[in-house]
């Protein structure tokens, strides 16, 4: 042997022992100083390979979402809240108004400020909404009507920062809602560029209905005064108020199952605009059956000290008042304050044990700051999932099989040569995805079956041209040589034509098409290796060990 | 040594217009059927909507689930068969009812609403086929067969035990359907009074939901773009780098157009075979360009081989020297990748049926077109710059 064989024979030893540690050695779900672990017995190795290839949803079964955001949900409820909170503070300021209201998502006017106080008013604006000069947040403009007034103008770059927010609270809101699940490694991810979507897998689980709901529900918890009520229509409540109704107040109605006792319509209430407390101030939720109808279930909850610290207060101020649990804008009960509360309270309804903890841990997992449409849905079953691994497994082993068996027919012991190449070439790109954590899909596994199409491809390109240099008369080693350079030029430009192509896929392409390049791209650069440098070494190798080689087996 | 072909000389040129014709009637079939058709057939994919895949215990009424679904108002949905006949599969598919996203999962609820009817599923009782684990669990502590009422915590660990048990027996073992509770007899752990239970409170449906796609129309869209987008770069960066390497960009846009050529036949077979347009397709059409651009390269590196080596030759003569040279290679890769995809279009199961018979026929058109199509392309395109030089030079002399 060579120096130089012997190193490339310790290079290629060194590659293959890092791959078959890569695959073999590392156990999933343990933390890092433990992960390195020597399989024992079979049934070790079998865990470790299982938890090395991740597999994907079609092959294991499972949830693929894309949801979308509204983002300009958001938007809306920042400007309602901007409304909310002039109203106060003009108060506060001793500015008088006529009115503050929303004329569209981003625009919020005050009407009928006395002309002496304008430039106060103005003033007092710029300050508080101006923002600053790196970041401006409104644009105060006067009226144009009669100037007794100011229209404050969202800029783009708050909208952009508030649509942001929006999608990055949603996926860490989302985020908990899967944990409190208890799905294992969930995969939540901003998707696409610009549309506000979120990429949620979910591995195993089997209840897609359920799941879904919990994830949509906006889960907006507010508790608010009765100004009055309850009404049977939203007409009713209207006349009763004249048409109009009181400032500072809003229409709501009952859900369906609100009403325990009587078989009544849901009715309407006019209650508060502005909320005592929200889900924000949530320390806690939890579901404990109903007391009152055996059977049924409801949602305990306790606020931080925070929220009682307001809560408090004000139940002992308003004691004799109903006051409204409303969730997702809907009244969910309305109870008396019999006296002062401070930090807990409960939403009463007749729910099922799955609803109640349902309910109580979206409430946990804090409101959502949009709300959520899905845009597509995935479910693939666990049987489907397992009938494809087998049937993807058998027409690999099957189609290998047929071709190595033509290779060693064919080209005889040059065949064994190809059939180590096409197994390095596999133990290569299967560690490759082990290392990278890379996640095998049923397009992943059309990349392979192309690769090892490429691989039986490079071993033919170098045998036809070594048995074409040898017909031509060289010597064993010069053919061997010559073929190897030779078929060298067009297995790489093949290789890399195809390589540049998966790398645009990898770049432009979606989900499936993305793992089909993913596997492709990393078969091909196995390939080089296997192919051509390994399997050179080899026929190298058996031909130093014969003083002059008389006969190649081709 | 075995040996397809001895030193090949076929004079494959010879024949170009031929099989040139033969490329054009197929083009012109594939464009026919698409034309018939109004376009692809787009799979939900692509275009949006609802597909839900069942597995049946015994082969499935067709007739009664379709009168089942124009109850429902969903007489316009198809229905069709999958996989092998005696898996019992099928897939009933719905275009998307109305354009609010709301309405995303309502044809799935109203499919599933159809059938359920049909099969008179009794609506109070747990549908043990459809229900996942943690609906099992959740049941079997409502009814607690076993008695643990006293114990929460004991009693919450070994139901759900017992339900993955189920569950997973189901699954992984029956295939995803269980057709009577006395299965559930053989599983050790499962004490026999919840089978007994489970008897009387749940009922085993005769089909199981095993897969469902809902895509909404604007996403279908997105796909359909992106899908397009990536493949045209992908075409062209090896348009480029073919163009680069070969400093010449006959061999690229040859490389390209038979790459076109391959393509477009195979959509047009899709078509005629009835196949939908969807990911895995497009999966297909991927691997077919790589396979076809690869075999292409092949014989053009033979050839610009062969154009330094032989300065004497006339240039057709030593493309069809090239093609005869990489004759027993083609035919023995080509051949081997046929028999591989041809092993996955019979044994792959029914979710790659279509990958597989994009490549089946792909593989042959690529192998075709490497040697009629784009040889004869840069034969050609060389002669007539050959000829326009020649007619220069003579303009030039005279």
């Amino acid at each position: 042997m060579t120096p130089a064989l012997r190193w490339k024979a310790i290079l290629i030893l060194v590659v293959v022992l890092v791959c078959l540690v890569g695959l073999t050695c590392f156990r999933k779900g343990v933390d890092a100083k433990t992960r390195f672990q020597f399989p024992r017995s079979l049934a070790d190795l079998e865990a470790n390979l299982e938890g090395r290839i991740n597999l994907g949803l079609d092959l294991r079964g499972g949830m693929h979402l894309i949801l979308q955001v509204q983002v300009e949900d958001a938007i809306n409820s920042e400007t309602d809240q901007v409304v909310e909170r002039l109203r106060t503070v003009l108060r506060e300021q001793g500015i008088g108004y006529q009115a503050v209201r929303k004329a569209d998502p981003t625009h919020v006017q005050i009407t009928g400020i006395p002309a002496e106080q304008l430039a106060q008013a103005r003033n007092f604006l710029a300050e508080n909404y101006g923002g600053s000069s790196l970041s401006p947040a409104y644009v105060i403009g006067s009226l144009a009507a009669d100037q007794s007034g100011f229209v404050l103008e969202m800029t783009p770059s708050l909208q952009a920062s508030i649509r942001q927010e929006a999608l990055r609270n949603s996926i860490e809101t989302i985020r908990q809602r899967v944990d409190a699940l208890g799905v294992a490694e969930p995969n939540i991810a901003e998707h696409g560029r610009g549309e506000w979507e979120i990429l949620v897998q979910l591995p195993g689980v089997d209840d897609p209905v359920r799941v879904k709901s919990i994830l949509q529900s906006t889960a907006l918890l507010e508790i608010k005064l009765v100004e009055d009520g309850p009404y049977a229509s939203e007409s009713e409540a209207l006349a009763k108020t004249g048409g109009i109704l009181p400032p500072d107040s809003m229409l709501l109605r009952e859900t369906a199952g609100a009403r325990q006792n009587t078989s009544s319509a849901p009715q309407w209430y006019i209650v508060s605009r502005t909320s005592v407390v929200t889900g924000r101030d949530l320390r806690s939720a939890r579901a404990e059956p109903n007391a009152e109808r055996a059977g049924t279930y409801q949602v305990s909850f306790s606020l931080s000290r925070d929220g009682a610290a307001r809560f408090g207060p004000f139940t002992e101020r308003s004691i004799g008042r109903p006051l409204a649990v409303v969730l997702d804008n809907r009244i969910q009960s309305v109870a008396e304050i019999q006296s002062r509360i401070d930090d807990a309270g409960r939403i009463t309804g007749t729910f099922t044990l799955q609803q109640a903890s349902d309910l109580a841990l979206v409430l946990r997992s804090g409101s959502l700051p949009a709300s959520i449409k899905y845009l597509e849905e995935r479910t693939v079953g666990p049987s489907l999932g397992a009938d494809s691994i087998r049937a993807g497994l058998t027409a690999a082993v099957a189609g290998m099989l047929a071709v190595s068996l033509f290779m060693l027919v064919y080209y005889r012991l040059s065949g064994v040569n190809a059939v180590l190449a096409l197994i390095l070439n596999l133990l290569l790109l299967l560690a490759a995805l082990a290392y990278a954590g890379a996640t095998l899909t049923l397009p992943g596994i059309a990349g392979i079956a192309l690769t090892i199409g490429m691989a039986v491809d490079a071993n033919v390109l170098v045998f036809e041209r070594i048995r074409e240099e040898l017909r031509l008369g060289k010597s064993i080693v010069a053919a061997v040589e010559t073929g190897f350079d030779r078929a060298f030029v067009t297995i790489f430009d093949t290789n890399l034509t195809t390589i540049i192509a998966a790398a645009v896929l990898i770049m432009f392409g979606t989900g499936p098409v993305r793992g089909f390049a993913v596997t492709l791209s990393i078969g091909l650069v196995a390939n080089l290796f296997s192919a051509v440098y390994v399997s050179r070494a080899i026929f190298e190798f058996v031909l130093s060990r014969q003083a002059r080689p008389t006969a190649l087996s081709i | 040594m075995f040996e397809l072909f001895h030193s090949p000389n076929f004079n494959f040129l010879r024949w170009r217009w031929h099989f040139i014709g033969l490329s054009l009637l197929l083009l012109a079939a594939g464009a026919f059927s698409l034309w018939q058709k109004g376009g692809p057939r787009y799979g939900i994919d692509f275009k949006g909507g609802t597909l839900v895949y069942l597995k049946f215990a015994a082969a499935p009424e067709l007739d009664r689930i379709r009168a089942g679904l124009a109850q429902q108002e969903l007489g316009s949905s198809t229905i069709q068969r999958y996989g092998r006949p005696e898996g019992n599969e099928i897939i009933i598919g719905t275009e998307q009812v109305g354009h609010e996203d709301e309405a995303l999962d309502a044809s799935r609820q109203a499919i599933l609403a159809a059938l359920r009817s049909t099969f008179q599923a009794p609506a109070d009782k747990l549908d043990l086929n459809n229900a996942g684990t943690d609906t099992l669990t959740a049941t079997l502590l409502r009814l607690d067969p076993i008695g643990l009422a006293g114990q929460p915590g004991e009693a919450a660990t070994r139901y759900r035990q017992i339900a993955e048990q189920i569950t997973d027996f189901r699954d992984n073992e029956k295939g995803g359907l269980l057709t009577s509770f006395a299965e559930l007899g053989s599983l050790e752990g499962v004490p026999p009074v919840i089978a007994q239970t489970l008897e009387r409170e749940a009922f085993l449906s005769p089909f199981v939901v095993r897969n469902a796609e809902v895509v909404g129309p604007r996403v279908g869209r997105q796909l359909r773009q992106q899908a397009l987008l990536a493949t045209a770069l992908a075409l062209g960066g090896m348009l480029l780098y073919i163009g680069l390497r070969f400093r010449q960009w006959v061999y690229g846009s040859a490389a390209v157009i038979a790459t076109f050529h391959d393509v477009l036949i195979t959509v047009g077979f899709l078509s005629l075979f009835n196949y939908e347009f969807n990911l895995n397709i497009v999966a297909g059409l991927l691997t077919l360009v790589g396979f076809s651009v690869n075999d292409t390269i092949v014989t053009f590196d033979r050839i610009r081989e062969n154009v330094r080596l032989l300065r004497r030759e006339r240039f057709p003569e030593l493309v069809n020297r090239s093609i005869n040279q990489t004759l027993s290679r083609t035919v023995l890769t080509s051949g081997l990748t046929f028999f591989t995809v041809l092993a996955l279009f019979f044994l792959g199961g029914g979710v790659l049926h279509g990958f597989a018979f994009t490549l089946v026929v792909g593989i042959v058109v690529g192998t075709y077109s490497s040697i009629f199509i784009a040889s004869p392309v840069v034969v050609a395109w060389i002669e007539r710059g050959a000829r326009r030089g020649a007619a220069g030079a003579a303009r030039k002399g005279a």
